[in-house]
Formats: structure tokens, sequence, C-alpha cells
């Protein structure tokens, strides 16, 4: 395999087969919590992108200089400086996403996808490649975030990103705004995809027999 | 309302009404990774109560003591998950060392705290809102009691669901997230709590 197409394969692995959201359960709280407007799904899912990719490239540049004895205090830091440098960004230039998703921006430091990202794989790969992972990683996170959001708003608001849908006759179900919603929400897309999983997975075995 | 009657409508509002699991949405991982048994459950909720007083109280001094005397709250999400990683070190060692069978039973749940998003979130609840030195431990208690509640609840539930009959795809996570949701649902009818008292 040359190195483009294992890139490729890197990225598409964050994206689709090892979705952080869908596939691996990985940073619930965040994807439940400010989950109730599309457009905060996807700055949430930015800034968790932004702080992956920095925090995979540094980890994986300091990977030979770090104690394997210390790592988890020093993969923790590095994540927090680049959870503060967005939290700043956040502030300075789009204030209003930074008030909507509130203290669910320092919150990203123990967003558990960023830690097992870097334990995973940026301490053992190479600086490219982990910089490929984590883009991927967290574009797959904003795809599932943007997808869920989207579904709240939808149902709960009538909106998507703020523009009305269905017009003035639909009552919208708050419901699905409120936390219930949320697990909701998750839990019957997350069936849904275990159903088409297992449906293609059938197939294959049926198209190999 | 006196005093009293406050701390009281304070304590119910962090166990019920802003449970952190079901209307804050803190803690989700280990609710749904550390619940399948209820004793494991209880192991969590309590090891986690035990951090969550001692980090709100040591954020609490940092953060009024340190780092506004000296101008450097931007550096408070670092000096936070500092402090926590550092406690929760701390304890390991301590209990390892005093009491061998409470480390038994919640040792390997201490490392788990230290990414567990309630610890950070409630220091980070307590400096945005505020609190005072008393209502900042007792808001990291009552909360991290919530937090306890909804795990063990969540875990007696999950064992019955173990036994029942659930469609393929929905087992696991997905059957969890949705039994969630329901409780969610019930835990809004406590919002009604206030509407008499206020």
């Amino acid at each position: 395999m040359n190195s483009k197409t294992k890139m490729s394969s890197v990225f598409l692995n964050g994206v689709l087969t090892e979705n952080p959201t869908f596939r691996l359960v990985l940073g619930m709280c965040p994807t439940m919590a400010v989950t109730t407007a599309a457009i905060n799904g996807i700055g949430m899912g930015l800034a968790a992108t932004f702080v992956l990719i920095g925090s995979n490239t540094v980890i994986s540049i300091l990977r030979k200089f770090v104690p394997d004895e210390v790592r988890i205090p020093a993969f923790v830091l590095i994540i927090c400086t680049f959870v503060t440098m967005v939290q700043m960004l956040l502030q300075a230039f789009v204030p209003s996403l930074y008030e909507s998703l509130g203290m669910f921006i320092p919150l990203i430091v123990v967003n558990c996808i960023i830690l097992a990202r870097a334990e995973a794989f940026a301490s053992k790969n190479g600086v490219l490649a982990s910089a490929v992972d984590g883009a991927g990683m967290g574009i797959g996170f904003t795809l599932a975030l943007t997808l869920i959001a989207g579904i709240r708003e939808l149902i709960g608001a009538g909106t998507i990103f703020g523009a009305s849908v269905f017009g003035g006759g639909y009552e919208p179900m708050l419901v699905m705004i409120l936390p219930t919603g949320g697990f909701l929400t998750l839990g019957i897309l997350m069936g849904i995809i275990n159903a088409l999983a297992q449906r293609t997975e059938k197939k294959r075995i049926k198209k190999e027999a | 309302m006196g005093e009293i009657g406050k701390f009281l409508l304070f304590m119910v509002s962090c166990i019920l009404t802003n449970n952190f699991i079901f209307s804050r949405f803190l803690g989700c991982c280990p609710f749904l990774g550390v619940s399948n048994k209820v004793e494991t459950a209880v192991g969590m909720g309590v090891a986690v109560t035990f951090v969550m007083a001692l980090a709100s109280l040591f954020t609490h001094l940092v953060y009024n003591y340190i780092l506004i005397p000296l101008k450097l709250e931007y550096l408070s999400t670092i000096a936070f998950i500092l402090i926590i990683a550092g406690l929760v070190q701390f304890v390991e060692m301590f209990i390892r060392k005093s009491s061998p069978s409470l480390y038994k039973s919640l040792g390997i749940y201490l490392p788990l705290i230290t990414t567990n998003c309630a610890v950070l979130g409630v220091a980070i609840l307590n400096v945005s809102n505020s609190y005072g030195i008393v209502y900042s431990v007792f808001n990291g208690v009552f909360s991290a009691l919530g937090f306890m509640l909804a795990i063990v609840l969540m875990a007696g539930v999950r064992e019955r669901l173990e036994t029942s009959n659930i469609p393929k795809c929905l087992k696991g996570f997905p059957i969890s997230l949705i039994t969630a949701g329901l409780m969610s649902m019930a835990f809004m009818g406590f919002k009604g709590l206030f509407a008499g008292l206020s």
C-alpha cells in the first residue's frame, strides 16, 4: 500500500469505520448536551476537530521524549493547551457560539475521544498519520453531532440551522430539545446504524458462502 | 425563606432537578460504561462523591486565592485538570495504604475518575456560579449523590435488561440510551417541585 492510500484509509477509518460516536461510543456528554441546534453541533465538532489535530500532532512529535510513566498527565496538559486556545478564539471571534456551548468548551479536555486517540494512535504513529487521524476522527465526530443536532432541531423546533422548514402550522415537539430527546435520538440512531451494519454483514457472509 | 430552607432547596435542586446525568449531561461515559451491575455502580458512585467533594474544595481555594490574585483566570482549565489528576492520584495512594479493603473495591474506578467530566464540570460550575466555599463543597457532594442515584438506578434497570428479549440491533448501548431517555423524562417531573416553593 503506498502512502497516499494509507493516509486516506486512516482518514476514512475515523469518519466511517470507527466513527467515534456511533462505533466507538466515545465522548457521549457533549454529543447529547450541545446537540439542541444544528449550528451548535457543527461548532462543537469543529472545536473538537481543532483540538484533536493539534494534540495528535504534538503528542506524535513528542512521543519519543515523554517517559511512559507520566504520559497521561503529559497528554492531558497538551490537550488542555489546545482547549484553552479554542476557548479564547471562540470567545473573541464567535461570541454567540461561545455562549451557547458554555461549559462544554473547557470540558473538551475530558472528552474521551481526544485522550483515546492520543493513547491509541498518536503515541504510536508518525506525525502526518496522527494529524490525518485527528482530522478523520474530528470530521466523523462533527458529522455525527450535526446529524443528531439536525434531527433534534427539526423535530423539536421545526427548523434547520434556524430556517423554518415546516411553515407555521407545525407544532414543535419540545421534548426533543430537552435532555430526554438527546438520549432517545442517539439511542434510536445507534440502533438503526447497528441494524444496517448487521444487514450488510449478513449479505457479505451470504456472498462468500 | 430562611437559610435552612434555601439550603434544602439547593440540595434538592442538585440531586433531582439539575441531576448531573439527566439534565446536565455530565459524566455520561461512566454512566453508560460502569452501569452493568448495581454493586460496581455503587462503588463508582462512592469514589466519585469522594473525589468531587475534595475537588470542589481545592479548585475553589486555588481559583480564589491563587489564580484571581495573580490574574491568571484564563489558566483555570489547566489548573483544574492538574488538581483533579493530582488529587485522584493522591487519593488512590492514600486509600491503598490506609484501607486495602476499600482500595480493592474502589481501586479500579479511581483512575477512571480523572477523565470523568462530572468532576471538572462541578469545578467549572462552582466558578461560573461564583459559589462560596461552603456551597462549592456541598454542590460537589450533592451533585455526586445525584450522579450516584442515577447510575445505581440505571444499573438496576440494566440487570433486568440482560435477561429480557431485545431486538438484536438495540442490544447494548442503544437500549441503554433509550432507557436513560425515559428515566430523564421521569426526572423532569421533579421540576414541578419548585413551582409551589418559589
